[in-house]
This record gives C-alpha cells, sequence and structure tokens, in this order.
C-alpha cells in the first residue's frame, strides 16, 4: 500500500469510529436533558434516577467522542497536508466556529453538570445540561457545514491555486448542508433511542425496576418512532439534492449504468463493472425516479452517461466511484434503518396501553436492535465518503492530490497500526464499563433526596 | 493593526490560555504518584481538575482550528512535518483523557494513574520539543514541505526545551496543587513547589536565552517578566500565600509564550533557508476569511473567557482530602468519576 491507500484507510477508520459516538452523545444529550427537565417540574423521583442513569452512561461514552475527536482536528493537517493547504482559507473558518462555539460550551458546561448537583441552584443545574445538549447539536452544524463543502463547494473562487473563501453565508447555509443536518440528527436520535430501549428491554427481562424502565422504554420507542420517519423524509430530500450534485454518487448507489427515464429503484443487482452493465437487477418499478425527482418519469442519468461527461469537462480519467460499496452502503444504511423502524413500530403496538410483552425474544430483539442505527450510520457515511471518490472537494480536487506529499509509508504505517490497535483497546474498555454500571443501574437512594451522601468523588 | 497581526496575537493568545490552563493539568498528572500515596488523596488529586480539565483542552483544538482558519499553509507544514511527535501527543492525550474520566469507575486505578502519569508528562515534555523546534526554525522547501526527519527534530535544544516546559508545568501544577487543597496535601505539594522552583527559574531562563528573540525590547520584556513571575511564585509559595503565588505562576507562563511567540514574529515557521520561511504574510488567509474571522472571534472568546472564570469561580472552594465528605447532593449523582461502591 502506498501512503495515499494508508491515510485513506487512517481517515476512514478513525472517523468511522469517532462517529460511532458522536450520534449516541448527541441523541443521548437531549433525551438525558429531557429527563432532568421531567424531574425539576414533578419533582418525582423516578426522573431524577433515570436522569442519573443515563446521564453515567452518557458520559461514559462522551469521554469517547472527546478523545477520538481530538485526533480529528489534526489529522488534515498530519495526513492531508494539500488538501489543508488548498481548502484551509474555506474549510478552516466552520472548523475554527465549532471549536470557538461549540467545544467550549459543550466541555465547560459538561463539567459544571457533573460535578455541580450540589454547587448550583436546581435551576441553574439543569439549563448546564441543556447548554451541554445545545453546544453537541451546533458542533455537528458546523462540522457538517464543513464536510458538505467538500460534497458541494460553494461560496469560493479559485485564486493562487487555491480555494478562497468569497461568502461565508453561503457556506453556512450550503442546501447540502441544510439537508444533510436534519439528516444526522435524526440519525442521531434514532441511535439514542435504540440504546435506551434495548438497555430498557435488558432490565425488564430480567423484572429489575419494571415501571422505571417501562417509562424509559415508552420514551425511546416514541423517539425511535420519529426520528425514523425524519430520517426518511429528509434522506429523500437529499438524494434529490444530490443527483443534482453528484448525479454519479446516485447513479452508482443505483447501478443505474445508462440515462433512464422511470427508472425503477434497485432492490438487488449483480454488477459488471468492466463492461458497464448489470447481470441481475431486481427492481422496484417507478423507484428511483420517485425518489430522485419526484415524479415517475423522471430521467435520471446512468454511470456510462456521466462519465462520458466527466471526461470531457475534467479531462480523461475515471469518475466512477467503486460502484458496489457504493449501491450497497447505500441499501443497508436504509435496510438497518427500516429494521430499526419496524422494531419501534412493533414494540409501541406492543406495550400499547402500559402492557409489557409476555415473550422473552421481544426483549431479546430490542437487545440486538441496539446496533441497527450504528450500522446505518456507518454505512450512510461510508456511501457519502466513498460515493464523492475520486474527489475530495467536488470537481475541485482529487484525493490523490489531497495527501501529505512529505509523508512516508512507514511513518503512516505506523500511526494508523497506533491508532487502530489503541483505539481496539478502548472499545473494550468503553465496552465493559457500560455493561458494568448497566449491571448495576439506577441507584435506589435518588427515592429520598435528603439523604446525606458523599459528594461527587472522584 | 494588520488582521495578520490580530491573528497571530490570537493564536498566541490561544496557545497561552492552553499552557496556563492545561500546564497545571500536566503538572497534577505528573504530581499525581508522588503526592499522592493513599487512594483517598490520589482522588483528591485528580478532583482538583476533575470540573476543568475538558474546558482547558478545547484551548488546544481551538488554536488548532484558528490556525487552519487563519494560516492554513502553516497548519499543513506544521503537522505533517512534525508528524511522529504529533501521533505521540495525541496517543498520550488520549490516554490521560481516558484515565481521568474513567479511573474511578474501574474497579483498579492503579493502572490508571500509571496511565495519567504518562499522558501529563508526554506531552509537557513533547510540546517543549516542538516550540522549540519552531522557534530555532525547521528544513523546509520552496513549497514550505519538511525535508527533514524525526531525528532532525529531536536535536539537544529542543530536548532542552521539552525539560524547560516539563518543570514549568510541573511547578504551575505543584502551585495549584496547594493553591486547591488543604492539609497535608497541600503540604506536600508546596514543599514539592520550592524545591522545583530554582531549578524551574534556571532552565527556563536558559531555554529562552537560548532560543533568543533578536533582541527585540518586547522580547527582553517578556523574558523580564518570566523571571519575575517565576521568582515570585517561589517568594509566595514560602510566605504561604498561595493565591498569590499561583497568579506569578501563571503570569510566568503567559510570559514565556508571549516570548516565544515575539522572537517568532513575523515568521511562523522560520526554515534554515529563510527563503523559505513561512510567514505570517505568505501562511495567511485571504483578508476576507480574516474579517470573518476575528468578527467571529470578537463576539465568542469574551463570552468564552467569561463563562470558563465563572467556571473557577463556582468550583474555588478548596477540597479537604480525605475527610471531604460534605453533606452531598442526593445521589453521588452521574459523576463522571463516581467510584463504584458510591451508592
Ligand atoms: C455530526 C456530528 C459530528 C461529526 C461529523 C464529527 N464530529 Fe467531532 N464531535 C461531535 C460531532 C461530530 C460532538 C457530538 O460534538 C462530539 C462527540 C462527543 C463529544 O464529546 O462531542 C465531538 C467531539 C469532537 C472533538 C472533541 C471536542 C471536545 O474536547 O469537547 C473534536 C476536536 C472533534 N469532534 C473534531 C471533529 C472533526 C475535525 C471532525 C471531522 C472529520 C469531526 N469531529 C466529525
Ligand atoms: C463522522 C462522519 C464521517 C465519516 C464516517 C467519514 C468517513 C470517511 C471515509 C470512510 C473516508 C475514506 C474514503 C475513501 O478514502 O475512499 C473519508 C474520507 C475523507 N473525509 Fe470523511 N467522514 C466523515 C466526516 C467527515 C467530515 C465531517 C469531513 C470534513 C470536515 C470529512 C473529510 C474527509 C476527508 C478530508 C477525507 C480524506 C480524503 C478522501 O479519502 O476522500 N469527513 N471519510
Ligand atoms: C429511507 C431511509 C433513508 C434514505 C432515503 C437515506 C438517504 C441518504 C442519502 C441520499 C445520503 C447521502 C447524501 C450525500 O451523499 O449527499 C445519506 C447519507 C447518510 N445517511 Fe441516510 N438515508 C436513509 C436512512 C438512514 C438511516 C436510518 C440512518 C442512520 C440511522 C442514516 C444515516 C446516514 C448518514 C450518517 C449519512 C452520511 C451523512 C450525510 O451525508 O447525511 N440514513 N442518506
Amino acid at each position: 500500500m502506498d501512503v495515499l491507500d494508508l491515510s485513506r484507510w487512517q481517515f476512514g477508520i478513525t472517523t468511522v469510529y469517532h462517529f460511532l459516538f458522536v450520534p449516541l452523545t448527541i441523541g443521548l444529550s437531549i433525551i438525558v436533558a429531557g429527563l432532568q427537565t421531567a424531574w425539576y417540574r414533578t419533582k418525582k423521583p423516578e426522573y431524577l434516577r433515570l436522569t442519573r442513569f443515563w446521564g453515567r452512561l452518557f458520559l461514559i461514552n462522551f469521554a469517547m467522542g472527546v478523545v477520538t475527536g481530538i485526533v480529528q482536528e489534526f489529522q488534515f493537517g498530519m495526513n492531508w497536508s494539500d488538501y489543508s493547504r488548498f481548502v484551509g482559507d474555506v474549510f478552516g473558518a466552520p472548523l475554527a466556529m465549532e471549536g470557538l462555539m461549540a467545544f467550549f460550551l459543550e466541555s465547560t458546561f459538561l463539567g459544571l453538570w457533573i460535578f455541580g448537583w450540589d454547587k448550583l441552584s436546581p435551576k441553574l443545574h439543569l439549563a448546564t445540561i441543556w447548554v451541554a445538549a445545545i453546544g453537541t447539536n451546533v458542533s455537528a452544524y458546523f462540522i457538517l457545514a464543513a464536510n458538505s463543502w467538500m460534497q458541494h463547494p460553494v461560496g469560493y473562487r479559485i485564486n493562487n491555486g487555491r480555494a478562497e473563501l468569497t461568502d461565508i453565508w453561503a457556506v453556512l447555509t450550503n442546501p447540502t448542508t441544510l439537508v444533510t443536518f436534519p439528516h444526522v440528527i435524526f440519525g442521531a436520535f434514532l441511535t439514542a433511542a435504540a440504546f435506551v430501549l434495548g438497555i430498557s428491554a435488558w432490565f425488564l427481562l430480567r423484572k429489575r425496576d419494571v415501571d422505571l424502565f417501562r417509562t424509559s422504554a415508552r420514551l425511546a420507542l416514541v423517539v425511535s418512532l420519529v426520528s425514523a420517519i425524519g430520517v426518511s423524509f429528509s434522506g429523500h430530500w437529499q438524494a434529490q439534492i444530490m443527483t443534482e450534485q453528484q448525479p454519479m454518487k446516485m447513479a452508482a448507489a443505483e447501478a443505474l449504468w445508462e440515462d433512464e427515464s422511470a427508472a425503477g429503484f434497485s432492490l438487488f443487482a449483480v454488477g459488471d463493472v468492466e463492461n458497464g452493465r448489470n447481470h441481475v437487477n431486481l427492481q422496484i418499478p417507478y423507484g428511483l425516479s420517485l425518489l430522485s425527482t419526484n415524479t415517475l418519469h423522471g430521467k435520471v442519468e446512468g454511470i456510462n452517461d456521466i462519465q462520458a461527461r466527466y471526461q470531457a469537462l475534467y479531462g480523461p480519467g475515471d469518475y466512477r466511484p467503486v460502484v458496489g460499496l457504493a449501491y450497497w452502503s447505500f441499501r443497508l444504511m436504509i435496510g438497518f434503518g427500516a429494521l430499526a423502524a419496524l422494531l419501534a413500530l412493533a414494540g409501541l403496538w406492543l406495550t400499547r396501553r402500559g402492557r409489557l410483552p409476555a415473550g422473552r425474544w421481544a426483549y431479546r430483539l430490542a437487545i440486538a436492535g441496539i446496533g441497527l442505527p450504528f450500522l446505518a450510520n456507518t454505512m450512510g457515511w461510508i456511501f457519502t465518503e466513498m460515493g464523492r471518490q475520486p474527489w475530495t472537494v467536488f470537481g475541485l480536487m482529487r484525493t490523490a492530490a489531497a495527501v501529505s506529499p512529505g509523508a512516508d509509508v512507514a511513518s503512516v504505517a505506523i500511526t494508523l497500526a497506533g491508532f487502530t490497535l489503541v483505539y481496539a483497546v478502548l472499545a473494550v474498555i468503553e465496552v465493559r464499563l457500560l455493561l458494568k454500571f448497566i449491571r448495576i443501574g439506577p441507584h435506589e437512594q435518588a427515592a429520598e433526596p435528603e439523604a446525606a451522601l458523599p459528594a461527587l468523588s472522584y | 493593526m494588520e488582521l495578520t497581526t490580530v491573528w497571530f496575537v490570537l493564536i498566541a493568545v490561544l496557545w497561552t490560555g492552553y499552557f496556563v490552563l492545561e500546564g497545571f493539568d500536566f503538572g497534577v498528572g505528573i504530581l499525581l504518584p508522588f503526592l499522592g500515596r493513599a487512594e483517598a488523596e490520589r482522588r483528591t488529586i485528580v478532583k482538583t481538575i476533575g470540573p476543568v480539565w475538558d474546558g482547558n483542552e478545547v484551548w488546544l483544538l481551538v488554536a488548532g482550528g484558528a490556525t487552519f482558519a487563519a494560516f492554513p499553509e502553516w497548519y499543513a507544514t506544521l503537522f505533517s512535518g512534525f508528524y511522529l511527535p504529533l501521533f505521540l501527543i495525541l496517543l498520550a492525550l488520549i490516554a490521560r483523557g481516558v484515565a481521568l474520566e474513567y479511573r474511578s469507575k474501574s474497579d483498579s486505578t492503579r493502572g490508571w494513574d500509571r496511565t495519567f502519569f504518562w499522558g501529563s508528562l508526554g506531552p509537557a515534555f513533547l510540546w517543549g520539543v516542538a516550540f522549540a523546534n519552531i522557534v530555532r526554525g525547521v528544513p523546509l522547501d520552496t513549497n514550505h514541505e519538511y525535508t527533514g526527519t524525526l531525528l532532525t527534530l529531536l536535536n539537544p535544544f529542543a530536548l532542552f526545551g521539552g525539560l524547560a516546559t516539563l518543570l514549568l508545568c510541573t511547578l504551575h501544577g505543584a502551585i495549584f496543587l496547594a493553591l486547591r487543597t488543604t492539609g497535608e496535601l497541600r503540604l506536600g505539594a508546596s514543599r514539592m513547589a520550592k524545591s522545583l522552583a530554582p531549578v524551574t527559574i534556571l532552565v527556563v531562563m536558559a531555554f529562552l536565552l537560548a532560543a533568543g528573540g533578536g533582541g527585540r525590547p518586547v522580547w527582553w520584556a517578556a523574558v523580564a517578566l518570566v523571571a519575575l513571575g517565576l521568582i515570585g511564585a517561589l517568594a509566595a509559595t514560602m510566605r504561604g500565600r498561595d493565591g498569590w503565588a499561583f497568579t506569578a505562576s501563571a503570569l510566568a507562563v503567559v510570559a514565556v509564550v508571549a516570548a516565544l511567540f515575539t522572537g517568532l514574529w513575523p515568521n511562523v515557521l522560520p526554515a534554515l533557508d529563510p527563503a523559505n520561511s513561512l510567514t505570517v504574510t505568505n501562511a495567511a488567509s485571504t483578508p476576507y476569511t480574516l474579517t470573518v474571522m476575528t468578527w467571529v472571534a470578537a463576539v465568542f472568546t469574551p463570552v468564552v473567557l467569561a463563562y470558563q472564570a465563572w467556571t473557577y469561580w463556582v468550583f474555588r472552594r478548596r477540597l479537604t482530602g480525605p475527610s471531604d465528605v460534605p453533606v452531598g447532593p442526593p445521589d453521588v449523582g452521574p459523576s463522571s468519576l463516581m467510584p463504584v461502591d458510591g451508592r
């Protein structure tokens, strides 16, 4: 492998890993803040116990999000220095704003929340978790604005061999950002809800704290369903914008080789990349035209046609991403998401009017379902980023031109191995800690708020 | 003032914030095995920085992001050139963060304490190595690409710079601990500060003088301030005036960063062949980007400073060590660092 391949693997691994923790942080922060608000309003001890229980799991996860995020901040300079030189004038701005406006908020106010239970008034203390939760969402907005610019550059001009910012407002209100943000946030809520649901099911299965976790499970089911609907609508909208902005990505996602009107949505295909056609293709008639143009007969461009068009536009070269990967990651994202949505629907039915299903399988399914949104998120990013190839910045800079020219294979191999190894160890530690604190469960004492107990000890 | 100058100063300010705040976090981590013998003591030591360390670390992240936005060439050359040392720093910061958050959630704290120690010592040393190389200059080609190797960066001057920041952080941490604790712990920390101060003064001053600053008056003023701060910190510690000692050592850290950056100006990364040096002009973003970012910084930096200062105010009380069992909140709470047996 050369420096380029190693750097791509490194970016892919570290970023996908970071994004395992990110959606849980985003979704769970709001859920915890909501629970604490419920406690503040009603003073019911159950809500306090729930706040604390989910809050603790949230913090274990948050720590991992933070430490893996540090790597992200410096990676662009380390492995992608020519990229950084080319885009810094535009791309650096949202990144710096993210730090100044969001990371400071999250980290400072979370510190206040964790250690401030006995030092702040209940109202002020409640405010701290909300500020931290809002910080995580603000952070998502800015980083997605940066990423969207790579998908669809706006508000810049090319001068002196680099992209220069001409309109920051255009970058921050990039149509790509405006659709990506709700999609990612709904995806995050789906993730957090599946997490809460699965763990609640674990307790219900063991008949521990049944009332508490019935509340949690119902809450999670509702959040799941709402976010599954949100993720579908925003995804549909995204697909339309993408067809317009990156037609090649859509064509690859559908293994659609030639231009087609009334195109079908492919469910299963076996393709032949060499000859640019499919051997087998099972389709929902009109599905793709409907998804990407909102009409039954809309024209969707095919890979071979776009390839020819791009060669005329950008010069000779292969402008096709890895079609099989784009095709399957897109399907799996939707598929895993759909399964999570089905699970939520079934769960809402089974738990209607305070019932709890008798069979064990329902609980087991809910526990297994925790993984679904994580997989969907990962597939979504792999699709978005790999589908953009061979570009790093669509239409402006190819990935091969972005890598650090001075980096040597040995160094990149060392860091790739180092991060992968450390991340693997961290994954084991994190999962073990989560399991341990799930087993401990919610504390009893919270029922009697006056009890004198050791302070928040370290 | 030119916008490029404004951003040079702002980035210096961000690094200053980072070293003043995270500096004592590092010091606390380094001193942990020396001052904390019993588990209760170690817990108190870690707790002094518990609520604030993550907020402190964000100063680094923003310094990185601001460099990317304002001086993309600097960001690109520096981080791709200092590749392996930066990798080590990142690993250390990961290990340290995880150790801080997970130590008391685990059954055994020993391993985490060791991780915390090395994760603090590593960056405290390596940042000094990095900055020594930045002020001394590194081999760059006409494309501003770094052409040296890892060994180029590990020259004796740079290692000496590492020693200087390591001592400075440790001293700063000891003084911070004395300020934030009582009883035995406070005495131990003060004793540590007193014995560290003289050698720190010697090494830091020698490093700064060796780095040089082109004889600029501001540079001399900064160096004088370093000396004043460090001597003041020692004097105040001897008198038991912890607040003054901390103010003085924070001042010394500010002045060290100021001296390094005033010595650097107008370069941001000098090359051994001056023709290839990165300067505030040839590394900068466009005036438009700098203007946008100046507005953002002008509005948000004061806000950040205000709420971070408020955080320190909320957690101003000294921690009383092992017997620290005030009538607490209803529960041990979802403290990130709650002991398992907290129920
Ligand atoms: C959609 C959301 C999203 C995406 C795509 C990314 N991040 Fe992230 N990041 C977050 C959402 C987030 C967050 C929710 O704000 C985190 C997760 C957990 C946390 O502590 O904050 C975070 C943490 C986090 C931190 C630590 C902040 C702290 O110490 O408080 C840094 C430096 C970064 N991220 C940087 C990046 C970079 C450079 C990315 C691009 C490659 C990136 N993140 C992708
Ligand atoms: C957290 C969610 C993200 C995931 C899971 C993700 C995933 C990936 C993957 C898998 C690659 C490798 C693609 C390849 O080499 O073929 C990649 C590349 C890249 N991504 Fe993302 N990405 C994410 C967010 C971002 C963001 C927010 C940015 C910018 C702000 C970004 C910038 C890049 C860059 C610079 C590359 C390297 C160049 C390239 O290989 O295309 N990514 N990403
Ligand atoms: C009906 C269901 C869905 C549709 C139609 C859909 C559509 C899309 C499309 C078109 C993209 C690519 C955008 C681009 O590259 O410009 C995308 C990306 C993505 N999807 Fe989905 N999606 C669906 C479900 C889900 C689910 C259930 C999740 C996660 C829980 C998810 C998570 C993601 C993520 C993380 C990305 C990458 C970030 C982004 O570009 O927004 N998606 N989705």
